[in-house]
């Protein structure tokens, strides 16, 4: 006897009511509060800020533990509540130049004004486990410049000073919003930018990846890597000054590109870009090699690889549109595959038709 | 227009804020002007994930107002987890009167299916579309796709068509089959079986579809010619079934497959769950009466 499933409404409940217990985990072990997760898994908080598009540390922090973890699923959060809040003005172009840095290095120059500064990387780590972390204790405090340093100009601009990198426009005009008109292709390199700074870094790492095994090489040199705070500012009407909102932090990457000239122009190195929320150079230098892989058009190279094909890297680039729809192939499709069903037997039915008269017939 | 006060007072009514729902309202204005044209809107990302009916869910959100009454189905099913899912979320951000009763309903948001009951004049039929590019996988290029429809440039579809018949002695797209909109543009149904084409043609209902994760919205108005493509020797048909619905008898309706057991036994039921469960109030029955619920 068939009994039709009904009950979604309280399947759905019930499964909302066991995530939440799961999400949990055994109440043995204290609960997280979402101040932790800010304060010390940071980078993850920052991933979620940065491809969520949205700067609020506490909100991404919540996210991330209202999702049990899930990068994909807290940027998802995040995106679905950032829509919802009305919009009063676009801020001016940040002055990268002026970061408060905490660290800042070039690959092109053993030195240069404002010098080297390491910050708290990874880079020189040596990645052996310290079991000692579970264990709690303080670790020591950490070494403090004495006085500001001097100013920390960025690498590209000492280039274009002499003219060896083509310039970088002068930030004014209106700004696309990929959140707020229909992406149409080919788009502006203002909104591929905003595309690839929400993107999601692995697939981004991938696509940069594949430039430099020959998949659209580049010649890439990192100018520059910067990360610190800038002032986020807003003209107001009302007011003689811009009005400061705050401070934001942010990864920069300059990346240097083989030069490019012409009988008539001399030859510059190219820019590739990438800007990110927070600590993520990974993100960033993955971000300036698509950035420069997508201007191939404008330069007139050659498009034969994925990295270059604008269409095909921003459509595919957004990670919570990608999981909707992966995803939704769980959904039921029972109709269309039920016209499938009938259509495959069908066919299979008139091929053993075919060979039963053929069969007879011999 | 704000939310009645209560639980989720801090969202507009039916989530979407009043310029948004104002710039997807010109859009469906647009499209309805342009039957069968995709017409590009600003998709905001909602709460529940892209591919889920979030293209649906956005024009139900903008053209809804606290007297409709909404009815949600998906694979022609009231009672399917994602239909109960988008049905509760209106209801609890708009407050809407929700039914199963399709000729009770002035929206009818659907994913898969048209029902069976003809619509009315009065009615909107808001369709999810998880692809609405018709051409996209014969080119999966939008800038080109883009000049195909512009230039009416429709001769690959009737290629694709023709290597079906080649291949398979037919065609072999059995849902999401292209239509032709007045002689114009030719347009994705939706992952609707072909079963369903007939019911758009000259329809007294508004039909809107809508693709979040695509940015795109299009239309037919009422009384729009929709003709799917065909070829004078191959002209297009309709699945049938053998057997009516083994639970309220019904014949020429679309049916899914039940499994039973694992010896291959099976039954075929109503799709739509609304047209069966009245069907049945009226004292109709299938050769397994009485099993249903």
């Amino acid at each position: 006897m068939y009994v039709a499933v009904k009950g979604g409404e309280a399947a759905i409940r019930n499964a909302h009511r066991l995530l939440a217990d799961r999400r949990r985990g055994d109440p043995a072990v204290p609960a997280l509060h979402p101040s932790q997760i800010v304060e010390q898994l940071a980078l993850g908080v920052d991933r979620v800020m940065a491809e969520g598009a949205l700067y609020d540390r506490d909100l991404a922090g919540l996210a991330l533990m209202q999702a049990r973890g899930d990068m994909i699923e807290a940027i998802f959060l995040v995106r679905a509540y950032r829509t919802t809040l009305p919009r009063f003005g676009y801020s001016l172009p940040v002055d990268t130049g002026a970061m408060q840095i905490e660290r800042r290095i070039s690959a092109t120059f053993k030195d240069l004004p404002g010098g080297q500064v390491l910050g708290p990387t990874f880079d020189y780590t040596h990645r052996l486990l310290e079991p000692e972390l579970a264990e709690g204790g303080e670790p020591p405090a950490p070494e403090r410049r004495e006085v500001a340093a001097e100013a920390s100009p960025r690498v590209t601009d000492l280039l274009g000073h002499d003219g060896l990198i083509e310039p970088d426009g002068n930030g004014d005009g209106e700004v696309t919003d990929i959140t707020r008109t229909p992406m149409e292709f080919p788009l502006p390199r203002d909104g591929r930018l905003q595309a690839l700074a929400r993107g999601d870094e692995g697939f981004l790492l991938a696509l940069a990846y594949s430039t430099q095994r020959g998949y659209a090489r580049s010649h890439p040199f990192v100018g520059e890597i910067r990360i610190g705070e800038v002032e986020i500012e807003l003209d107001v009407p009302e007011l003689p000054f811009p009005a400061p909102l705050g401070r934001v932090r942010l990864t920069e990457c300059q990346m240097v590109n083989q030069f490019k000239g012409s009988a008539k122009a001399p030859p510059q190195f190219t820019r590739g870009y990438g800007l990110v929320f927070g600590q993520s150079e990974r993100k960033a230098m993955a971000m300036a090699l698509c950035d420069r892989a997508l201007r191939a058009g404008e330069f007139g190279e050659d498009i034969v690889a994925p990295a270059q094909d604008e269409e095909f890297v921003i459509s595919h680039s957004d990670n919570v549109q990608a999981t909707g729809f992966v995803e939704h192939l769980k959904l039921p499709h029972y109709v269309d595959f039920q016209a499938e069903l009938d259509l495959v037997r069908r066919m299979r039915a008139e091929q053993q038709e075919a060979t039963d008269i053929k069969e007879a017939a011999e | 227009m704000n939310a009645p006060t209560g639980s989720i007072a801090s969202y507009n009514f039916a989530y979407l804020d009043e310029q948004t729902k104002r710039m997807i309202r010109r859009a469906i204005l647009k499209a309805i002007a342009i039957p069968g044209y995709q017409v590009p809107f600003a998709s905001r990302e909602m709460p529940m994930p892209y591919g889920w009916g979030t293209g649906g869910v956005q024009v139900t959100a903008a053209i809804i107002g606290p007297h409709d009454v909404l009815k949600v189905i998906d694979q022609g099913a009231d009672d399917t987890t994602n239909a109960v899912s988008i049905r509760a979320f209106f209801q609890k951000v708009a407050n809407v009167a929700v039914t199963t009763r399709t000729d009770e309903a002035t929206i009818i948001q659907t994913r898969h299916r048209i029902p069976e009951q003809p619509l009315k004049a009065g009615q909107t039929l808001v369709y999810q579309v998880p692809i609405p590019e018709p051409l996209r996988f014969l080119e999966p290029r939008e800038t080109e796709t883009r000049k195909m429809h512009a230039l009416e440039e429709y001769g690959l579809m009737h290629v694709k068509l023709y290597e079906d018949i080649a291949t398979h002695g037919r065609i072999a797209t059995t849902y999401a089959y292209p239509v032709k909109v007045e002689g114009r543009y030719v347009m994705d149904p939706s992952p609707t079986p072909k079963f369903d084409n007939p019911k758009m043609h000259m329809s007294p209902a508004l039909q809107l579809f809508g693709a979040g994760r695509e940015k795109r919205i299009y239309a037919l108005p009422p009384f729009t010619r929709v003709e799917s493509l065909d070829f004078d020797d191959h002209p297009f048909t309709v699945q049938t079934f053998d057997k009516p619905c083994a639970l309220c008898g019904a014949e020429g309706v679309y049916l899914d497959e039940v499994i039973l057991d694992d010896r291959g036994g099976h039954m075929f039921v109503c799709s739509d769950t609304d047209h069966c469960e009245s069907r049945q109030g009226d004292g109709h029955r299938g050769q397994q009466e009485g099993t249903f619920r």
